[in-house]
């Protein structure tokens, strides 16, 4: 089991003519993903790596059976592009954008909330499932297939847990990165409510970041119903208030935001909150070796 | 990206936000001039990008063109310090000369993003002139709210709500109603992030009128609105903020010791946060980029070296699409272009890290690997201590 991808999945990928796309979308191929097409209008016929090109989701999605789309369209476009393929019916619609302007993810915000299009991102590395499948930009050879749920703000700094679980031996079950912009489709909460479902996870990783109350919010949420145990790193203790650190939503303004806030109402709700980045892999393990094994 | 009042005030009087009049001088002689058209009586505004500026001296009240003149010479050139702008000041380069009006009432107006709701939120408060932020913690429920959709903008129904909250009465309640009204349009069209109005100012004679203004934009529509890009002024920026944007580097200079160049705002951060961990303080928050190429990573080094305050410094790289080794020789090359004498401590990791690490140690540059962040933070901090 996995969260939202596996090795069924089927992903179109839009942009997949462009540079970023073709480059990542041959790598998701070599890890076993299921790149079944391309989209970019005007295009149709042509053939990128063997996959065949469509000049509209919906044509793509309906000759293809895709149920996954990952997107490398420029900003100005992005937002429609998200929209397209929430429209075409896909399920799982993969972001990797980053610069798209506030207002209009304002925009595809509300019109998805009619829509069962799950959005991940904007402006983040993607989704992969070890030993599966990958929707995103990440380095693949990090990964092993295994228990820990992994969600992050950040693209780098999941890659760095990532590597501390994998040298610990602890696989992942998914890891998910739902990126460092103010509005993203899918929240922690989100990635919390499927971990704890999910039956092969059996400890997750949250790494959350200064700016907004998403971290306060799933705190709540984890105090409230995960089972499961959750070791948290929130980036930007350093940060200075007013400034915007790299994502667009890593900013602590009118007093709120701050790295000590989150940290405190993570703890609260019973969460291992690690000083440093250097902790989270073997703070999860001493957390799971402590755990009574499944059966007895 | 921030503008100055008097910008923002000139992008919400197109929207029929209403402002004072007002005129902006560089030189203290043009001042007589703009008060004696303005009525004589005026207020002096020092134009800086930092709030609070009343308490540390930069808006005057003159009686007369007299004493505008006076107070004109006394700010323009002066330098600034408010809470906003840390112990070094900002240079006053322009002033605004604005009439001073019958003020009978302070209130407050802002727009924001609310995160929770994915909508921008229109907030209103009696309590004009203080800090929200104080507001808010003292008195929550003094903060009227209202979200909007931007497609749609504020239905009457919110505006009518926010002013009667606000007890505005006759004229003043149907001249706030197409102020709230006009800024919600501004902020909207303008893709803004930030519309503050504090203090927005009901008059003796019942209008309603933007005292001051703090507008700020959302970086990535800017590309749809030249006109405003073009009100960047670079003057109150810092100039090696200034040039790493340039090379599509995100620098943001901090006051510590210890310089990092890490791929990633994540870690970027997360390296600052270890290093103070272990007892030293980051110089800067530096993030390369996914795409960082040698020459990137050379011109980051050579930024990050300017700072005097640099002792020493760490590169803390996990590549994944960023390749180990490329990022070796532009560390290698940046060394050896600018001399590097300081303690240099490299961690690498991800892809290509054996041929990066490999680079490194027939480059003969004296440097010291880290292995794992923890290990090369503490020796960053280590290596600095006795300097």
């Amino acid at each position: 089991m996995s969260i939202w991808v596996n090795k069924d999945t089927k992903i179109v990928v839009q942009g997949l003519t462009g540079k970023e796309g073709r480059f990542h979308a041959e790598k998701c191929r070599d890890y076993g993903a299921q790149i079944v097409a391309g989209v970019t209008p005007g295009k149709a016929g042509q053939e990128v790596d063997g996959v065949p090109i469509y000049n509209t989701v919906d044509a793509a999605a309906l000759a293809t059976g895709a149920n996954a789309s990952m997107i490398f369209v420029p900003p100005p476009f992005a937002a429609d592009a998200i929209l397209e393929a929430a429209d075409a019916g896909i399920d799982t619609v993969v972001c990797i954008t980053e610069g798209i302007p506030v207002r209009d993810m304002v925009k595809v915000q509300r019109i998805l909330q009619g829509l069962p299009a799950r959005l991940i991102g904007p402006n983040c590395p993607g989704i992969i499932t070890p030993g599966e499948t990958k929707i995103g930009i990440m380095p693949a050879h990090i990964h092993r297939k295994g228990g820990v749920g992994v969600v992050s703000r950040s693209g780098t700094l999941t890659y760095e847990a990532v590597g501390q679980l994998t040298n610990l031996e602890l696989g992942q079950s998914t890891c998910v990165g739902i990126g460092g912009d103010p509005l993203p489709g899918t929240n922690f909460i989100d990635c919390l409510e499927a971990f704890e479902e999910d039956d092969e996870t059996t400890g997750i990783v949250m790494i959350g970041e200064i700016g907004g109350t998403a971290e306060e919010e799933a705190a709540d949420f984890v105090e409230q119903f995960v089972s499961k145990p959750v070791v948290a790193f929130i980036a930007g203790q350093t940060a200075p208030p007013g400034r915007r650190m790299g994502h667009a939503g890593a900013i602590i303004s009118g007093g709120k935001g701050t790295a000590a806030d989150k940290m405190k109402a993570l703890e609260k709700a019973g969460i291992a909150v690690v000083p440093t980045p250097a902790d989270i892999g073997s703070t999860m393990k001493n957390l799971l070796d402590a755990l009574p094994l499944a059966g007895m | 990206m921030k503008v100055h009042e008097y910008q923002g005030k000139e992008i919400l009087a197109r929207y029929g936000v209403p402002v004072p009049k007002g005129i902006v001088i560089t030189e203290s002689s043009a001042a007589r001039a703009a008060a004696e058209e303005l009525g004589g009586r005026v207020v002096v505004k020092a134009q800086i990008h930092a709030g609070g500026r009343g308490k540390g001296g930069g808006v005057k009240l003159a009686d007369n063109a007299d004493q505008a003149v006076e107070y004109a010479e006394q700010i323009l050139g002066m330098t600034l310090i408010t809470k906003q702008t840390g112990p070094e000041g900002q240079l006053v380069r322009k002033v605004l000369i604005e009439e001073a009006l019958p003020i009978e009432r302070e209130l407050y107006l802002g727009i924001v993003l609310d995160r929770a709701e994915g909508f921008p939120c229109m907030m209103a408060s009696k309590f004009g002139g203080m800090e929200i932020e104080e507001v808010a913690e003292e008195n929550p429920d003094a903060i009227l709210k209202a979200w909007f959709d931007p497609d749609v903008g504020l239905h009457p129904y919110l505006a009518r709500k926010l002013a009667f909250g606000l007890g505005l009465e006759g004229d003043a309640f149907k001249a706030g109603i197409k102020f709230m009204t006009a800024l919600a349009k501004a902020y909207t069209d303008t893709d803004a992030s930030l519309a503050e109005i504090n203090p927005m100012i009901t008059t003796t004679d019942g209008r309603v009128i933007a005292l001051d203004a703090k507008i700020g934009f959302d970086d990535s529509a800017l590309y749809r609105h030249k006109d405003i890009l073009e009100m960047r002024d670079f003057d109150e920026e810092d100039e090696l903020e200034v040039r790493a944007s340039k090379f599509d580097l995100n620098y943001i200079k901090l006051d510590g010791t210890i310089g990092c160049m890490v791929n990633g705002a994540g870690l970027a951060m997360g390296t600052m946060d270890i290093i103070d961990f272990y007892g030293g303080r980051p110089a800067n928050f530096l993030d390369v980029g996914g795409a960082a190429s040698e020459e990137r990573v050379t011109e980051a080094f050579t930024i990050l070296l300017s700072d005097p305050n640099v002792k020493g410094v760490l590169v803390n790289i996990f590549g994944g699409i960023v390749r180990c080794d490329m990022i070796a020789r532009g560390v290698i090359a940046a060394a050896k272009k600018t001399g590097l004498s300081l303690p240099l401590v490299v961690r690498l990791e991800g892809t290509n890290v054996d041929e990066g690490k490999q680079l490194l140690q027939e480059s003969g540059l004296d440097l010291i690997v880290g292995d794992g962040m923890a290990d090369a933070a503490e020796k960053i901090v280590k290596a600095t201590a006795g300097n």
